[in-house]
């Protein structure tokens, strides 16, 4: 009886979530990402490991991983280092192959996805089993930091567009801050060709064709404290193509 | 006959999508998605199709029924009145919804203090940056 005791705060002892972190150049905020999602999954107590996957960084962002791990030990930050700069999907993949939890979280590097979060994507996943949860920026309580009129209302716009022809059955198609079943993940980036913005978007409109269940936890997005974050022209055509593509193939 | 074959799947996908907001549960399609899949630029020719057949047998009376006057007058206008609704809809909507977009001051502030916070600690843990 004693010994149960203690036991009760350590929730669901067999899933483990593994969060994937691909960098480029984030050596001010890889270890400040890795401060906070030590702070809550230990706080929440969920079993996790922080998959650093560094696509060469000139700025020695894989040296500050490297210290990070002899600080945290070897079992919660993994780094699987790539040579050189190659797409999302396939740092996914690579991250994927090398991770040990039945979750897998993707998240951005630059802080503006708060791990606070975390401990609520995995609460909802919970409560309705889904196969994917997704942060969402236009729902509820969440919100965004940063961003001028002209900015809100690209996105706000783009969103609407995607909204009437996709029908995806969820809020925020561009976000990247999302939980996944592990195998889901798997399947899914098998099927995702597209790159940028248009990569998210292709991955949960897929999942809706293959029948996957999505939940939604509202998040706030706090553009980048370090580094510029940019939309051009250019992202606007390569967004416009995506939908189109996807418009016509999905 | 194609014609039905293409309003199967269209129901078929109908039923597929009847959450609409996201977080609901998925209910099972009738007929098996993988077998034939509709895109979503299918379902809209066919549903701008139906309607334009709709428009075209009221306002030009193809079937003969003798429709009263009434019907014809009400109907000519219908596609550009549906456009300018559809439009003043749109710009409602995402006027609104960029209003109505939180800013997260809130989040920002913690953010702010928790990074001065994270430094200090990762310093105290031999971080060298």
């Amino acid at each position: 009886m004693a010994s149960r005791k203690s036991n009760k705060k350590t929730p669901a002892e067999a899933d483990k979530y593994s969060v994937l972190l691909p960098t480029y150049n984030e050596r001010e905020n890889l270890p400040l990402i890795v401060w906070l999602l030590v702070k809550y999954f230990g706080e929440s107590g969920y079993n996790y490991e922080i998959i650093v996957i560094d696509d060469g960084s000139p700025d020695g962002t894989l040296q500050i991983a490297e210290q990070l791990q002899k600080i945290y030990g070897k079992d919660k930050i993994v780094l699987r280092p790539r040579a050189k700069k190659l797409g999302l999907g396939t740092a996914y993949v690579h991250g994927i192959k090398h991770a040990t939890g039945n979750f897998i979280i993707i998240m951005d590097a630059d802080l503006s996805h708060h791990p606070k979060f975390i401990p609520q994507f995995i609460e909802k996943q919970k409560e309705g089993g889904y196969d994917l949860v997704s942060g969402t920026r236009y729902r509820g309580d969440g919100g965004v930091y940063g961003w001028d009129l002209r900015r809100k209302l690209i996105s706000r716009g783009a969103n609407f567009i995607t909204q009437v022809l996709l029908r995806p059955g969820a809020s925020d198609l561009t976000g990247s801050f999302r939980l996944y079943k592990k195998e889901v993940l798997e399947r899914l980036v098998e099927r995702c060709v597209s790159k940028g913005y248009v990569f998210q978007m292709e991955m949960i409109v897929r999942a809706r064709q293959l029948g996957y269940t999505v939940g939604e936890v509202p998040i706030s997005f706090v553009d980048r404290v370090y580094g510029e974050s940019k939309l051009g022209g250019n992202e606007i055509v390569s967004f416009l193509k995506g939908l189109l593509t996807l418009f016509a193939t999905t | 006959m194609l014609l039905v074959l293409l309003l199967v799947y269209f129901i078929n996908h109908e039923t597929e999508r009847s959450s609409e907001y996201g977080a609901e549960e998925h209910s099972s399609p009738l007929i098996s998605p993988n077998f034939f899949i509709m895109t979503k630029l299918l379902e809209w020719l066919l549903g701008v199709s139906l309607v334009a057949v709709a428009w075209g047998l009221v306002t030009f009376d193809l079937l003969g029924l003798q429709l009263p006057a009434v019907y014809k007058e009400v109907a000519w206008p219908m596609p550009v009145y549906l456009l300018v609704v559809f439009g003043c809809y749109s710009l409602a909507t995402v006027g609104y919804r960029v209003a109505m977009f939180n800013d997260c001051e809130e989040a920002a502030r913690e953010l702010k203090a928790q990074i001065q916070e994270a430094k200090e600690d990762l310093k105290k843990k031999g971080l060298k940056m």
